[in-house]
């Protein structure tokens, strides 16, 4: 309980690397734990709904919509943001390349993108199939067509998707046919 | 020292083509590229102070009538809610663009489903939304509501002003050889910026700051301070950076002020951001319109007359409507024309400007209509715009300040391999997959609006750039630094440009594809008087001045600008305001459009395959931030052609589809890698930088090119927008 009376939980999360220990509303999203409670507004909230992407972050190495699960959830979880990607003067090469290829413009979505694209990137190493995979059991390929598909849960009204998939293709060292 | 520039007269002087430092234009990367990539950029709700409180706002269910009660005192007990905020003084809905005041304030009086009528404050963000959803209001609804604009009881407005006729349309349609006489209709849209509306209030004795989402900060403080009631000098509104715009965050909104007033009355800081879904509610939306486009053409496919007529919709005392035939009047020829205009006074959220107000919808429609006319006269689509490129503007009898149509048309043409389309519609099938080619014209007014902007050229030899402009992904931090790099010789690493703040000189802020000319052009002259002052130091004559990677060159003398400036620095403003030139010349930018789809015919389906655009908009500042503003606007373009359509229920006019769930934008997979030509132009009547508005060029007639590659693929014409799969495949 806090002072209020609301019910509140005691989380340990380990984020970025760093532990961390979260007594809060066991309402709050994990989403408005990240960016109210702990200070990391990397992650943003687009929707709230889990239809946009904007506020995707990685939990035991999945991409996850942080604002449609509980921080109390995720007692034990390893979570990754965009602030553990990567910093000014030394980012990651999805990073990089994300700037070069112009691969946003306000840079709202951006965060979210670029934590998707990153775990999507092992998927496809995974093996793991997409829709437009060609029969759902040979190993997928890193193309235009797999990286739009499986970018698409994130939304970007600047519309810069072009850009994001060839800085996804750089980086990842895919193909653009 | 301010140096000034009122545009009346065209600027000859191409001076940067004078500077050598090379950086105007290049693709260069965004300086604050880094911070946003890593999640570093602040946006509004990012700097929480220890202590902030949160807001939710709560909004009408009724569509007209009057808010008597709310259970204050049961939610002001709940857990953690400390105020429900029900100030007479909370907006009913946004500011205008560029009002300068503030809008309706009236949150007892209902007007339209979704209004805010108050905010409920708690220690957390939790506790607030519980508060606001479990909050009671006693209302008491009209009995009769108009919500629908073709509901007979609508009340229709003709404004005089709008309405324009040169010629005999009638007799023209009557003699021409060929014609066309066709109703489009276009679904309201939503900017859907990603960032939703969101500001952080906090008051230091009488004197606020507000960290806000905002475009255009020197009205939004007049604004503010207007709704408060308090002296403009005493607001500060911070918006270094905002996560989009288009139009949606032109004025002041509901949670703006509403977190103001909180804020005061408890002394903790407020943040209030709105909803997704408060946003589709509260938010100024574009105005579904329906318009009926007369077109009548010679033999040879030349236009004799033109009748574009056009019914919108708003608020009862709401100044704004869609300017659906802003580009009518000036595009094509034909001695016979015919402009109208009106608009229906319903209850729905209230309409306001979304991404190129007019051309957006008005163009695509009629694009439409052009297409229409090739097919029934059997001329190439792209070759019945070359026929109708006008010398001068038809409308207004003065010249064009640039023209730039046909080059698009024929540049567009050859690159795209339009010769290979088929014009017969459905010729091309690859399996269940019908393919069809189509293309549109682009076209949008150019404006410039008062601008000022300061540059300093530090003892360092570094140089700030400083003004309250905003940088809503549009790229003004890049295209700004740029300038100053530019007309100063230094590298880009050596310049850093502040923006977003009010303390800041004032300029245009970012819409209607204004701000970087306008803006740029205050950062240009402030450094036209930086060089002055340099050229007095180093007494010579400015134009044998050369500034290149932060040395001074006059004759065989090359100083270090450090050196040169001796533990001084040097500082000014420039300021430019719109003049003459407006009157004598017709301003525009131009492009055009290239489209293959794909449609599906078993599920009616239609897949954008590939799209080329190809743009003129004077000197580009930036190639990579312009290419990806056009790529921006066509997106949005594919969207209105394809999927985005605002949903009211027909009964209170709600909007139905209040989420991103149910109002369709494209995704990733919706949209091919298109293809962007930027082409070389200036235009000296515009401004000395000789450069135009891009934001929007992008998304003007952009669905056009989509629709009619839908025909040409099926044979099925779409005339009432978006293309879903239902009106292909019932024409099938
Ligand atoms: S904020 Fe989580 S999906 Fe939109
Ligand atoms: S960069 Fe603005 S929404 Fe994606």
């Amino acid at each position: 309980m806090n002072a209020a009376g609301n019910p509140t939980a005691q989380t340990q999360l380990a984020i970025n690397g760093r532990d961390y220990r979260l007594d809060a509303d066991t309402r709050t999203t994990l989403l408005d734990a990240l960016r109210t409670h702990l200070g990391l507004t990397g992650s943003k909230k687009g929707c709230d709904h889990g239809q946009c992407g904007a506020c995707t972050v990685l939990v035991n190495g999945r991409r996850v919509n942080s604002c449609l699960t509980l921080a109390c959830m995720h007692d034990g979880d390893e979570i990754v943001t965009i602030e553990g990607l990567g910093k000014p003067g030394q980012l990651s090469p999805l990073q990089e390349a994300f700037v070069r290829h112009d691969g946003f413009q306000c840079g709202y979505c951006t965060p979210g993108q670029i934590c998707s694209a990153t775990a999507m990137i092992e998927e496809i190493a995974a093996g793991w199939p997409s829709h437009v995979t060609d029969d759902g059991t040979g190993k997928p390929q890193l193309t235009v067509e797999e990286i739009s598909e499986r970018m698409s849960g994130n939304l970007c009204r600047c519309a810069a998707y072009p850009n994001i998939v060839d800085a996804i293709l750089e980086a990842a060292g895919g193909k653009r046919a | 020292m301010t140096l000034h520039l009122k545009m009346d007269e065209p600027v000859d002087r191409d001076r940067l083509e004078d500077m050598v430092q090379g950086v105007i234009g290049e693709p260069i990367d965004r300086p604050e590229g880094e911070l946003k990539v890593t999640g570093r950029a602040p946006y509004a709700m990012e700097q929480l102070p220890e202590n902030c409180h949160h807001g939710v706002l709560v909004r009408s269910t009724i569509s007209k009538g009057r808010l008597a009660d709310l259970d204050k005192t049961t939610i002001e007990a709940l857990p953690g809610i400390r105020l429900v905020v029900t100030d007479r003084r909370l907006l009913r809905n946004p500011a205008q663009g560029m009002a300068g005041e503030a809008p309706v304030q009236e949150t007892d009086n209902i007007h339209f489903f979704g209004q805010p009528v108050a905010l409920v404050v708690a220690e957390t963000f939790e506790q607030a939304r519980h508060g606001a959803q479990r909050i009671v209001q006693q209302l008491q609804a009209d009995t009769k509501v108009v919500v629908n604009p073709d509901d007979p009881e609508a009340e229709i407005e003709t404004p005089r002003k709008k309405q324009a006729s040169t010629g005999d349309l009638d007799k023209a349609m009557r003699e021409a050889a060929f014609t066309v006489d066709q109703h489009y209709t276009t679904p309201g849209h939503v900017s859907a910026a990603m960032e939703p509306h969101a500001s952080l209030a906090s008051w230091d004795g009488d004197s606020l700051t507000l960290h806000g989402s905002y475009q255009m900060l020197r009205f939004n403080r007049a604004e503010l301070a207007d709704a408060l009631g308090i002296d403009e000098d005493k607001v500060r509104i911070l918006a270094p950076y905002v996560g989009g715009g288009f139009g949606s965050k032109l004025g002041i909104a509901p949670e703006a002020v509403a977190a103001a007033i909180a804020s005061k009355e408890l002394g903790v800081p407020v943040a209030v951001a709105m909803t997704r879904q408060n946003v589709f509610e509260m938010v100024l939306r574009r105005s579904e319109t329906s318009q009926r486009i007369r077109l009548a053409a010679d033999k040879e496919g030349r236009l004799i007359g033109i009748g574009h007529e056009a019914l919108v919709s708003n608020l009862p005392d709401e100044s704004f409507s869609e300017p659906v035939t802003q580009a009518t009047p000036f595009l094509y020829r034909g001695e016979n024309r015919l402009i109208g205009h009106r608009i229906a006074r319903i209850h729905r959220t209230p309409a306001g400007s979304v991404r190129a107000p007019g051309e957006a919808v008005g163009l695509t429609a009629l694009e439409i209509a052009l297409d229409e006319l090739a097919e029934v006269s059997g001329i190439d689509p792209v070759e019945l715009r070359l026929r109708n490129i006008p010398e001068e503007d038809p409308s207004q009898g003065i010249p064009f300040s640039s023209h730039t149509l046909a080059e698009a048309l024929t540049t567009g043409a050859e690159r795209f391999g339009w010769e290979s389309r088929d014009p017969k519609p459905g010729t091309v099938r690859e399996g269940e997959w019908m393919i069809g080619l189509g293309m549109a014209s682009a076209a949008r007014v150019n404006m410039l609006i008062e601008s000022k902007a300061r540059v300093t050229l530090t003892s360092e030899g570094r140089a700030v750039v400083e003004t309250d402009m905003t940088d809503i992904g549009t790229g003004t931090y890049a295209v700004l630094s740029q300038l100053a790099a530019e007309m100063l010789g230094l590298p880009m690493t050596e310049v850093e440009t502040r923006l977003g703040d009010t303390g800041l000189p004032p300029a245009s802020g970012s819409g209607g594809s204004f701000g970087a000319a306008s803006n740029g052009t205050a950062v240009f002259l402030a450094c036209e008087e930086i060089r002055r002052q340099i050229c007095e130091k180093l007494t010579c004559e400015p134009d044998d001045l050369t500034l290149k990677d932060g040395h001074a060159i006059v004759g065989n003398r090359r100083v270090p600008l450090a050196e040169m400036l001796d533990g001084a620095e040097l500082s000014a403003e420039g300021h430019t305001e719109p003049g003459d030139a407006e009157d004598k010349v017709r301003q525009a930018t131009y492009g055009s459009y290239f489209a293959e789809v794909a449609v599906n015919a078993v599920t009616g389906e239609t897949r954008v395959r590939r799209m080329l655009g190809v743009f003129a908009a004077g000197r580009i500042l930036n190639a990579k931030t312009a290419r990806s503003q056009c790529l921006g606007g066509m997106t949005f373009g594919i969207g209105m052609a394809l999927t985005e359509e605002l949903l009211h229920d027909k009964r209170d006019g709600h909007i139905v589809n209040r989420d991103f769930a149910e109002y369709h934008l494209p995704v990733n997979a919706d949209v091919p890698q298109i293809d962007i030509v930027l082409l070389e132009e200036r235009d000296r009547w515009a401004n000395p930088l000789q450069a135009k508005g891009i934001g929007e060029l992008g998304i003007c007639g952009a669905a056009a090119a989509v629709v009619n590659a839908v025909h040409n693929a099926t044979g099925v014409r779409v005339r009432d927008l978006p293309a879903t799969l239902d009106k292909v495949i019932g024409g099938l």
